[in-house]
């Protein structure tokens, strides 16, 4: 009777192939996005999340035509992330057939992007990925860091999703710099003071290992949405096994 | 041939529309055009809209608007977001602005809360009011994708609708227009037989 909590698979493309970095150094080919895309929107995913984490900008057209092609035979919400730092990368991505584009570093560079952004293409399409760590000299508070969490920026997490819920962002895309990688749940305790926080969705991101994880992140952490890729990947588990273990704990999903 | 023009005014998620209805078409063409005289030409118009009501509103110049309402009035026309929330009397976004008045109703903000979310992101469900043909093969109460920050309450001419918090009026049917809340170029495979059932709607 109300809206549905939403799977999001994310592929993270490096130069036109999805990869999942395990431990950063060992980089695991997972496929072609666009047919990995298509399967995930078979299995039932409410969307789908496709970060670039392509290092030179040379490949740039690679990822537009990546982006354009997923577009044309999937028909559910892309969002597209990962290098968003000028009003014509979104202008590219909204055009080759993206519906959200996500901004991260450059939001914090400058926090004047999102609100441009927003005015000039709706909140609707831009989504702020935080990524948060914990601090260290205080228990339950959380820093923005950035280029892959190497960068600590000492914003605090919950002031700063405030923040840019006012200049307009539409949704908050949340990973823990914790968890990312360890397979051991999301950081329920981040996720459920920053959605608690603000009235915009918020997508759980960083640590899923299992589907117990996934119902965690809506059942305590109070997110909107739960993001993950390599529990989908390598074909642990299908979406499908992941909605209906959400639903059996009495979650809405969509089926 | 039957030809379908996605009325491009500057706003709105053109190629989404476009290649959802290219994927369910058999024999029509989809053209996304500006020019008036091919909008007078067509046999069906879609009618998009995304961001803000008053800038898509300021977006549609006076010569386009004058050609888009003569022709709204006569041809199968599908309205989608803000494209639906510009055809009715008015919306309280932007401080205040005036719609096109085709379609009964008014457009307040969503109001949030702890357990209430806005934008509204995200899959909903359409609940029926009326049978309709757009509606033909399409499961009562089937998810749909929605993103809105504000929405219409009620209308005399409302056909489904959806909670969120409040019920809201998720589509709206009234002689040849059909106007829809939601997204269904992102509604996999209901949005796709909806697309469909617009190709084979004859008024």
């Amino acid at each position: 009777m109300s809206v549905a909590k939403r799977i999001i698979p994310c592929l993270d493309v490096d130069k036109g192939r999805v990869v999942k970095g395990v431990n950063f150094l060992n980089i695991r080919d997972a496929g072609d996005p666009v047919e990995i895309a298509k399967r995930y929107d078979t299995e039932g995913a409410d969307e789908i999340t496709m970060l670039d984490i392509t290092a030179s900008h040379e490949t740039r057209d690679t990822t537009y035509k990546t982006v354009e092609s997923i577009a044309s035979q999937v028909f559910i919400p892309l969002t597209v992330g990962g290098g968003v730092r000028k009003i014509e990368d979104i202008k590219k991505l909204l055009r080759s057939g993206a519906d959200k584009v996500s901004i991260n570093t450059s939001a914090v560079e400058n926090p004047g992007f999102v609100q441009e952004a927003a005015d000039k293409f709706g909140s609707q399409c831009i989504v702020v990925a935080v990524d948060a760590k914990a601090k260290t000299d205080k228990d339950n508070t959380w820093e923005v860091v950035t280029y892959g969490g190497r960068n600590r920026t000492g914003i605090d997490v919950l002031e700063w999703t405030e923040q840019v819920t006012e200049y307009g962002a539409g949704e908050i895309l949340l990973t823990s710099m914790d968890r990312d990688g360890t397979k051991e749940g999301f950081d329920n305790n981040l996720v459920s003071k920053v959605s608690s926080g603000i009235s915009i969705p918020v997508i759980a991101s960083g640590g899923v290992g299992n589907l117990d994880h996934l119902i965690d992140g809506v059942k305590i952490g109070g997110a909107e949405a739960v993001l993950a890729a390599s529990i989908f990947h390598f074909s642990e588990f299908s979406i499908k096994e992941a909605k209906e273990a959400m639903k059996a704990s009495g979650i809405t999903v969509r089926f | 041939m039957t030809q379908i023009a996605v009325i491009d005014y500057g706003m709105g998620n053109l190629h989404s529309v476009s290649k959802a209805l290219e994927a369910v078409s058999q024999k029509e063409s989809i053209v996304i055009t500006s020019d008036q005289e091919v909008i007078k030409t067509s046999d069906k118009l879609v009618f998009p809209g995304v961001g803000a009501i008053k800038d898509c509103m300021e977006a549609f110049s006076n010569d386009l608007k004058e050609t888009v309402l003569e022709e709204v009035k006569k041809k199968p026309t599908l309205a989608i977001c803000v494209g639906m929330q510009m055809l009715l009397e008015s919306s309280e976004e932007n401080g205040g602005v005036e719609g096109l008045g085709l379609l009964n109703g008014k457009v307040c903000k969503i109001q949030s809360n702890k357990d209430i979310k806005v934008p509204h992101m995200g899959w909903n469900q359409v609940n029926y009011l009326k049978e309709h043909f757009l509606l033909k093969n399409i499961i009562d109460s089937s998810y749909f994708y929605f993103v809105h920050s504000y929405c219409c309450p009620s209308s005399k001419d409302a056909l489904t609708e959806t909670i969120h918090g409040e019920k809201f009026v998720s589509s709206f049917a009234k002689d040849n227009i059909f106007a829809v809340q939601f997204h269904p170029e992102k509604s996999q495979s209901a949005g796709l037989q909806l697309y469909k059932n617009f190709l084979d709607w004859s008024v």
